[in-house]
């Protein structure tokens, strides 16, 4: 169960070697969480994630587990909430992509979309719906800020992202008043495996800050965490610019983690 | 007819309005529907629950039925002679004052609260100002019928395992229908209070310690945001139940008349925040300077003694929607230095705690979980978004329970579940007991599973 302060005893991370969820269950389990299930694709970094968290006291078990094989996440995760209740699921799983490859490339394209977005329809309505059932608990989405408005460097990801979020906002008023708590995450650039050799920008932030968010969110029982906060107010602005104006922006300025330069063009707008 | 159930789950919070979790609500109006909600709670089983002043998860049941107590509030016999009463277990405290108090009899315990119910006081052993003299609930209750898991209903009289078991039981061993209680007798519904000013923690620990016993009622409110000398500085309130010719004469024309006033409920939304370290040291400021330095034979009504909460409906509701917490443990004579400790922490920390209160345990009753043991318990609210605080109380929990303490499950929302068995020793015979009564589990809520009632390891 929770107790007063939102932290779980028990969670189950889909996506078990995203460096985001790991820091938020290191950091879960220095408070209360003694269970926890990483489900992923079985390999060896799975594994080694399992194992680096036992080592901090809790006992945790692997779950084979495929975002592109949405017919088998009934049955995986029916598993998991068969041996007790989970607290809270992290839905972490997700690619970027390589945006140029996959313009040329509509397989791959699509793959990033099945991906981010099928994947998580599929395990995150039978992952709510388990917790419907135990009557509490709370889904723990991570979004990006790139899902809040398309930009020419990466839209499949961000569009993979924008239904993403969308699909996540509708399942939490869906669930509102059922006990159970959806929570969507949006941070901006967080270096990562997954943006290593990204050109890195201003706001960046690190998987331990979105994890201090995620804790804050739980205790307060948010329903949208922005990771810095900050970005709350300048993907507002950046969501408000006219088309064509965000189109004749620099690159760098579209990007939604650089809000230094996007306030300054906004604002002389 | 079925019993009035809710078809849908619907959130289920406790008094502090933290961890809401839903619940199928059945609330039955007779023994007949009880016995049947019992049957039919399903697969994820249930919870008693009465007028939901547990400050935690205590009558919450995640995914399964809470049953709803209410509806069974029927007083049976009053015996006015020998002062004791049959009652249902979804009567009121405060039913009982209406009904008794104009026949010379007060509940035997009460704690700061009217709006609990007799199930509720069972479930939790509670107690109250005067636990030094008359020890907890369970004490004044002659026996009880309980509804048990496989749908019998046993008569449970003192000195058996299931009595207590089920007196502090939090209402896992199963339904409480109906109790009989020994009464206390009073001449007048007035309180003679003496009041008087303690200058810090010391100072109050010596004056409770003397002067205790001359009095039948007693409680100090603290100041945890005083600090340097005036740490624990506080206001202590002492009374005995106004005898007939303590009254002037206007008052004795009506002695055992019981009027409680009520102020306007709190609003239903509030924000989180307004309890600040400033907002609540100004109060407790003008709280301490307002109290007399020394006043005795002071005349109060019983709500005004016992229960001035009472008065403002919903005030759990200033807290916001963070919600709040409330601590409290007891640690034996003996360990006055981790009370020190204790308060010396809470002071330095400044937590905005405006409701804080320290007294002085009794004999502890026989109850396997039951709270109060002989020794000093301290009491204080604090709002659940103040940040750092379940890492704090995790470190006061680790002193309590390494004096040998405990923390009070009726208001627990956040206990680490392994210092369970160290607070409560008698656990694994709960435990055994309830394996044997309830195999399957069927009286389960959300602090049975936060706290592994279920296991023994």
């Amino acid at each position: 169960m929770k107790d007063a302060f939102g932290l779980p005893q028990s969670l189950l991370v889909l996506g078990g070697t995203s460096q985001i969820a790991l820091a938020t269950a290191r950091r879960l389990i220095a408070r209360r969480t003694r269970t926890v299930w990483l489900a992923g694709r079985p390999s060896p970094a799975l594994e080694s994630a399992a194992a680096a968290l036992r080592t901090l006291g809790a006992d945790v078990h692997t779950v084979p587990f495929d975002a592109l094989d949405p017919g088998s996440h009934e049955s995986v995760l029916g598993k998991v909430f068969a041996e007790g209740d989970v607290d809270t699921v992290l839905l972490a799983f997700g690619v970027l992509g390589d945006q140029a490859n996959d313009e040329r490339d509509p397989a791959a394209a699509v793959r990033v979309a099945q991906t981010n977005y099928t994947g998580a329809v599929s395990s995150g309505l039978v992952a709510a719906r388990a917790l419907q059932a135990q009557g509490h608990g709370s889904l723990v989405v991570l979004s990006s800020v790139a899902g809040e408005r398309a930009r020419r460097s990466n839209f499949i990801y961000g569009s993979s992202k924008a239904g993403l979020d969308a699909f996540a906002q509708g399942l939490g008023d869906a669930l509102h008043g059922t006990g159970v708590h959806v929570m969507v995450v949006r941070p901006g650039f967080v270096r990562t495996k997954m943006t290593a050799g990204l050109p890195e920008a201003p706001l960046a932030t690190t998987p331990e800050a979105v994890a201090t968010a995620v804790e804050l969110g739980l205790r307060r029982r948010s329903e949208t965490v922005w990771v810095p906060g900050v970005l709350r107010v300048v993907m507002s602005a950046l969501r408000h610019a006219p088309r064509g104006l965000f189109r004749r922006l620099p690159e760098q300025v579209r990007r939604p983690d650089r809000p230094v330069d996007a306030a300054r063009v906004v604002s002389a707008k | 007819m079925p019993a009035e159930t809710t078809t849908e789950p619907v959130p289920v919070t406790g008094w502090g309005r933290t961890a809401p979790s839903a619940a199928r609500v059945i609330r039955p109006r007779n023994y007949a529907e009880a016995v049947a909600a019992v049957r039919d709670c399903g697969p994820r089983g249930g919870i008693p629950r009465g007028l939901g002043r547990a400050y935690g998860d205590a009558a919450q049941n995640a995914g399964g039925s809470v049953i709803d107590l209410t509806g069974l509030d029927r007083i049976h016999v009053i015996d006015a002679d020998d002062g004791s009463v049959l009652c249902d277990a979804g009567v009121s405290l405060h039913r009982l004052m209406e009904v008794l108090l104009p026949l010379g009899w007060f509940v035997p315990v009460t704690p700061g609260t009217r709006y609990v119910t007799v199930g509720g006081a069972i479930g939790a052993d509670i107690h109250g100002k005067n636990h030094h003299v008359s020890g907890s609930f369970a004490r004044h209750v002659l026996s009880f019928e309980l509804l048990t898991a496989d749908g019998t209903i046993r008569t449970v009289g003192q000195g058996t395992d299931l009595f207590d078991a089920t007196t502090g039981g939090m209402g896992l061993t199963g339904v409480v229908l109906t109790a009989r209680i020994r009464l206390q007798p009073v001449g007048t519904s007035l309180m003679s209070v003496d009041t008087e000013r303690a200058a810090d923690l010391d100072d109050l620990m010596a004056r409770l310690t003397a002067g205790d016993h001359r009095y039948r009622y007693s409680v100090a409110w603290i100041d945890l945001l005083a600090r340097g000398a005036a740490t624990g500085r506080a206001v202590l309130t002492r009374g005995e139940h106004a005898p007939l010719d303590a009254l002037p004469a206007r008052a004795r024309r009506a002695p055992l008349a019981f009027r409680p006033s009520r102020l306007p409920a709190a609003p239903a939304f509030l924000p989180s925040g307004l309890l600040t370290r400033t907002t609540v040291g100004l109060f407790n400021e003008l709280w301490y300077r307002r109290a007399p330095r020394a006043r005795t034979g002071e005349l109060q009504s019983l709500a005004a003694f016992f229960h001035p909460l009472d008065g403002v409906p919903h005030w759990n509701r200033v807290y916001g929607r963070d919600g709040f917490v409330q601590y409290q443990f007891v640690v034996g004579y003996g360990q006055e230095d981790t009370l020190r400790r204790i308060v010396g922490r809470i002071s330095a920390r400044r937590c905005p705690s405006f409701l804080a209160v320290l007294k002085r345990f009794g004999d502890a009753d026989p109850g396997w979980l039951s709270f109060p043991r002989p020794g000093w318990t301290l009491a204080l609210d604090i709002p659940a978004g103040l940040p750092g605080l379940g890492a704090f109380l995790d470190e006061l929990d680790e002193e309590v329970a390494g004096a040998g303490g405990r923390v009070y499950l009726a208001k627990d929302s956040r206990l680490r579940p392994d210092l369970l068995t160290a607070m409560y020793p008698r656990l694994d015979d709960f435990r055994a007991l309830r394996a044997e009564l309830d195999p399957r589990g069927v009286f389960v809520s959300d602090l049975a599973r936060r706290l592994n009632f279920q296991e023994s390891r």
